[in-house]
């Protein structure tokens, strides 16, 4: 095992120079595989497992997009197809006008993308403060944050939602928005990685030239927190645009989410089977192109929220 | 930290009261700025979450119509009792445990067992990896949706796959364990891989030394993952089981989908896989009865603390007896 784990060494540090590079700017996320020589090669079997997983994560999706791409009686025939069809943008523009999915998509980039822009802002400006700076009742403030994880939303839905017709947000996107404009996990994210990539005398050396706080914050903190940012963003935004209890309560089918509105399609008396996976296949689209341009950093954002968490 | 420039470092002269007003505002900023970093959290926090969290448990004590929120007429514990005595409630309240414990056992299993295959020295790993993530990527809607049909009585794939090896086939909608493992399959799907990642990363931080040791000591590699790995991400094994059960007692979007309509909020034509979270959507906004929903959402916040008092107890249990075998537990 001992000259095996040795022999391992080389390929690996090898093979470590694209996970690095994705981050630009001054520091980036430390890179985890820097940790981890021993490990063993991957054998046969294990190579098989693996092409077993992949497929199973990803027939699913390939397999919308071959029922999306026929027509119902062809998808509800057995064997079912496993080949694409030639009706695919046919029932795209479908499902887009039948679903209302055009709308849709727009309510949820409105949704995920100003969660997302808030959630990394806050969070990253509470990151800081309690990552760097000093205050009273800094360790207690910190283990409310941690503690608030635990709290289901359930729990509030009800008077949230009486709080949302007081207000005259019935049906609207501000309902959706506001109660998700900050994230504990975001604030202890963006924490963790400033103890570590933001050094001391950095900040120590801005207050001798005299900055105060905000400046700090702005044209030093920013600049350094951007690779971790980035990764919080696309987390949070992955995770407004699929989010579904809330937005399916506080929301209706005129006014809807992507998410909301796919339920549309699977409620109707006449279902239409490749219509329906056409929708599935659309409202999906937008973040599984996200994946394939950004899969790399977003798995690596997601592995290093968890070694600190 | 370096020190505010304290009042004696001013220079003398006519610079002084400038000087002293400087520092007054640097000292400002120092004590005041991390409260105002800090504030949009909590305001937020505190207006959307932590009142609404509060009020809940004012409204469960009213009887409150969706169509007249405003009034609340006094019930005292009348809602819990009512709860306590409908079957409806226990029927859902069994749904709910049991889909979760077959959506989060199974996942956690796998994730682990993936999370080892992904540790070893690998050529793309990185398509592995974001292929098991891509599922991650789904929205409840796409998932359950597509999953629907896969699970289809007359012309769904895994009947059809199924039946190529004679199994007959199976109404994973009509009855009840197999709608209950259908809809725990949507879940697994979504969130093995992203469980894995987290394993992962805790694995890539175990000192290689660990294994090493074990190696002398003449173990075998599953004797290593046993004694090695496992101990040393413990710490995030806890942290995604809590995520899980916290994620599995507020099963909502799967099986409401999975229903297909109007069956879907009653968790199938008999109930037989509805879950607190339907039941919760079924009493406030189907009956109307904002009130009684409120008293659901306390239980399921109730059966989460019940699962972390267990949960915290199995924990001190195994760690007693891990102690006293005089393996080190890989605390963080």
């Amino acid at each position: 095992m001992t000259t095996d784990s040795l022999r391992g060494a080389p390929p690996h540090t090898s093979k470590s120079k694209p996970s690095v590079a994705p981050f630009r700017g001054g520091s980036r996320l430390p890179s985890l595989r820097m940790k981890a020589g021993r490990q063993h090669h991957a054998g046969p079997v294990a190579y098989l497992l693996l092409g077993l997983v992949a497929l199973m994560s990803l027939f699913p999706l390939y397999w919308t997009m071959v029922a999306a791409s026929t027509d119902n009686t062809r998808v509800t025939q057995t064997p079912p197809p496993f080949l694409p069809g030639p009706n695919l943008f046919t029932n795209l523009s479908r499902a887009w006008t039948e679903a209302a999915l055009g709308k849709a998509m727009l309510n949820s980039l409105i949704v995920a993308g100003s969660i997302a822009v808030a959630t990394v802002l806050f969070a990253t400006l509470a990151g800081f403060a309690f990552a760097k700076l000093r205050f009273t009742g800094r360790n207690g403030l910190l283990t409310l944050v941690i503690g608030t994880m635990m709290i289901p939303p359930q729990l509030g839905v009800v008077p949230l939602f009486m709080m949302m017709s007081d207000l005259g947000w019935g049906q609207r996107l501000p309902a959706v928005i506001f109660p998700t404009l900050v994230s504990a996990v975001g604030v202890f994210f963006m924490r963790q990685y400033l103890m570590e990539a933001m050094p001391d005398e950095l900040i120590e050396a801005a207050r001798v030239d005299g900055a105060h706080s905000l400046r700090i914050f702005w044209s030093i903190v920013l600049p350094v927190a951007r690779p971790a940012m980035a990764v919080l963003f696309m987390i949070t935004f992955v995770h407004a645009w699929n989010d579904f209890f809330w937005p399916f309560i506080a929301l209706n089918m005129d006014n809807p989410t992507v998410p909301v509105a796919l339920t549309q399609l699977s409620a109707g008396y006449v279902r239409d089977q490749s219509l329906v996976m056409a929708g599935a296949l659309l409202g999906t689209l937008p973040l599984l192109v996200m994946f394939v341009v950004l899969g790399r950093q977003i798995v690596g954002g997601i592995m290093q929220g968890a070694v600190k968490g | 930290m370096g020190a505010p420039p304290g009042p004696g470092a001013a220079p003398g002269g006519k610079d002084r009261p400038r000087q002293r007003r400087r520092n007054l505002l640097h000292r400002l900023d120092l004590r005041g700025a991390p409260y105002g970093f800090v504030a949009p959290f909590f305001i937020v926090f505190g207006a959307f979450s932590f009142y609404p969290l509060i009020y809940t448990s004012w409204i469960s004590l009213h009887k409150v119509e969706l169509a007249t929120m405003d009034l609340m007429e006094w019930r005292g514990f009348g809602n819990y009792t009512a709860l306590w005595a409908d079957d409806r409630f226990w029927n859902a309240l069994a749904n709910t445990i049991t889909i979760g414990v077959i959506s989060t056992v199974p996942q956690l299993l796998m994730a682990l067992g993936i999370a080892h295959l992904l540790n070893y020295s690998l050529r793309g790993s990185t398509f592995f990896r974001v292929a098991a993530l891509t599922p991650y990527a789904t929205s409840v809607g796409a998932a359950a949706l597509v999953f629907t049909m896969l699970f289809e009585r007359d012309f769904g794939m895994i009947n059809w796959f199924l039946g190529t090896f004679g199994v007959e086939s199976i109404d994973w909608e009509g009855d009840k364990w197999p709608a209950q493992i259908a809809i725990s399959t949507i879940v697994i799907w979504r969130w093995t891989g992203y469980n894995a990642l987290l394993y992962l990363a805790a694995m890539q931080a175990i000192p290689r030394d660990r294994y090493e040791a074990a190696a002398i000591d003449g173990a075998s590699r599953w004797q290593q993952f046993l004694s090695v790995t496992v101990p040393g991400i413990r710490a995030t094994i806890v942290f995604t089981i809590v995520l899980s059960t916290i994620g599995a007692t507020q099963l909502f979007g799967e099986p409401l989908i999975f229903g297909q309509g109007p069956n879907g909020i009653s968790g199938g034509a008999d109930n037989q896989y509805q879950t607190l979270g339907l039941l919760m959507y079924e009493e406030g906004w189907k009956n109307y009865q904002m009130g009684r929903a409120s008293t659901i959402a306390w239980a399921m916040f109730m059966l989460l603390v019940l699962a972390f008092v267990l949960q915290r107890l199995i924990k001190s249990a195994t760690t007693r007896s891990r102690t006293s075998q005089g393996i080190r537990s890989g605390k963080r």
